[in-house]
């Protein structure tokens, strides 16, 4: 069984922050790969009349799909664990050289007491990987403050056209621990 | 190298998008965006020349955006081989307007020709199957070409594939741009959107 040592009693509220701003953006696409710590908000997204949760084989799909969706006229937004940024790369040079709106929202693993050894590597590289690629990444450690992030991240990638990334810490979704 | 039973590139690309009207079409890395060129540069041309793997998902992206619009990608079978999962994620979204054919020479023709998993073990047709493109078309005849060329505009039929077994000759490059930004923001201006 898995369970969420700091969140699993409690429904946390951050998720429908961060799905009110979406809405308010216009995001119409929301590619994800499934992780826990986005469990709500994609529940949120299926639910939703206005948004089209399209779920992955593997993260760098979710790149090119938003590519193609903003020449068609939509706003996308593509949700993933800190493993699968990895998975990206390349796809990420899309970005620049297509010139579209690009938002990501990355629930963090390898870090804040983490307990599975195999998570650290990607997860330590995360951010470094983001930068190195042309995206600018913020971060989200406290339910408080994911309401001002999150709107200052859409509004930088979809006004600006700045690729951002916004992590959500690992102190924020809760460590993961196994239980029996 | 090239069979007589085999089908030529050109032939199938420009029969593919002679009739196109408002049909937006997304050339996968390689030939296959000289090819789209070659059968004459369009505003809804989407050319890609990176992103290896991305240009199925680039036609998802555009299909859902623009239901009422045909959208055809047409690629190789290397750069449609790294996206193989794409195929899961179409065949479950169902976007009825979109549309995938793979020209398919068995090869990596920009490389050198190295053979592909298709000469010898994939199946494209089947794993489009599989993924739940009912409509999945193994393709050798001009015959075929075109009647796929007229499914595309059957934005309530899809999605389909096609795999279109071509000849490996090496043809002379038709450069499309290599300016992605003003291929893609010419293509929004063609469907009415505003530069930012």
């Amino acid at each position: 069984m898995h369970a969420r040592a700091d969140a699993a009693d409690t429904a946390p509220n951050w998720p429908d922050d961060i799905f009110a701003t979406l809405q308010r953006f216009d995001v119409r696409q929301v590619p994800y790969v499934p992780d826990a710590g986005h469990s709500k908000l994609i529940q949120r997204v299926l639910d939703s009349s206005t948004m089209r949760g399209i779920p992955l084989t593997t993260e760098e799909e979710g790149v090119a799909l938003l590519a193609g969706a903003w020449a068609g006229g939509q706003r996308g937004v593509l949700l993933m664990q800190s493993s699968g940024v990895g998975n990206c790369i390349n796809m990420l040079s899309l970005i620049p050289i297509l010139r579209f709106p690009f938002l990501t929202l990355v629930t963090m693993r390898g870090e804040w007491g983490e307990f599975n050894p195999w998570q650290v590597p990607m997860g330590s590289t995360t951010q470094g990987v983001f930068e190195l690629s042309g995206v600018q990444v913020l971060r989200a450690s406290h339910a408080a403050e994911v309401p001002a992030v999150l709107e200052a991240a859409a509004a930088q990638a979809y006004n600006a056209l700045t690729p951002t990334a916004v992590l959500l810490s690992q102190r924020l979704i809760g460590a993961k621990v196994f239980t029996k | 190298m090239s069979k007589a039973n085999l089908l030529d590139r050109r032939q199938v690309v420009s029969t593919l998008l002679a009739n196109r009207k408002d049909v937006v079409a997304i050339g996968g890395l390689g030939a296959s965006t000289n090819d789209m060129c070659a059968a004459g540069d369009h505003a809804r041309n989407f050319y890609l020349w990176g992103g290896m793997g991305g240009a199925a998902m680039i036609g998802l992206g555009l299909a859902l955006a623009q239901p009422k619009l045909p959208v055809l990608v047409i690629t190789g079978d290397g750069e449609m081989l790294m996206g193989l999962g794409s195929l899961a994620t179409i065949g479950l979204q169902k976007p009825a307007n979109l549309s995938i054919a793979v020209l398919d020479n068995e090869a990596y023709g920009e490389t050198g020709g190295q053979t592909s998993h298709t000469s010898a073990a994939a199946d494209l047709v089947g794993v489009a199957r599989a993924c739940g493109i009912d409509d999945s078309r193994a393709v050798t005849t001009m015959a075929e070409v075109e009647a796929f060329a007229k499914a595309i505009h059957e934005v309530s039929g899809g999605p389909r594939f096609a795999n279109v077994k071509i000849d490996s000759a090496n043809l002379e490059r038709i450069l499309p741009t290599r300016d992605g930004t003003y291929v893609v923001n010419r293509i929004r201006a063609e469907l009415g959107f505003q530069p930012i």
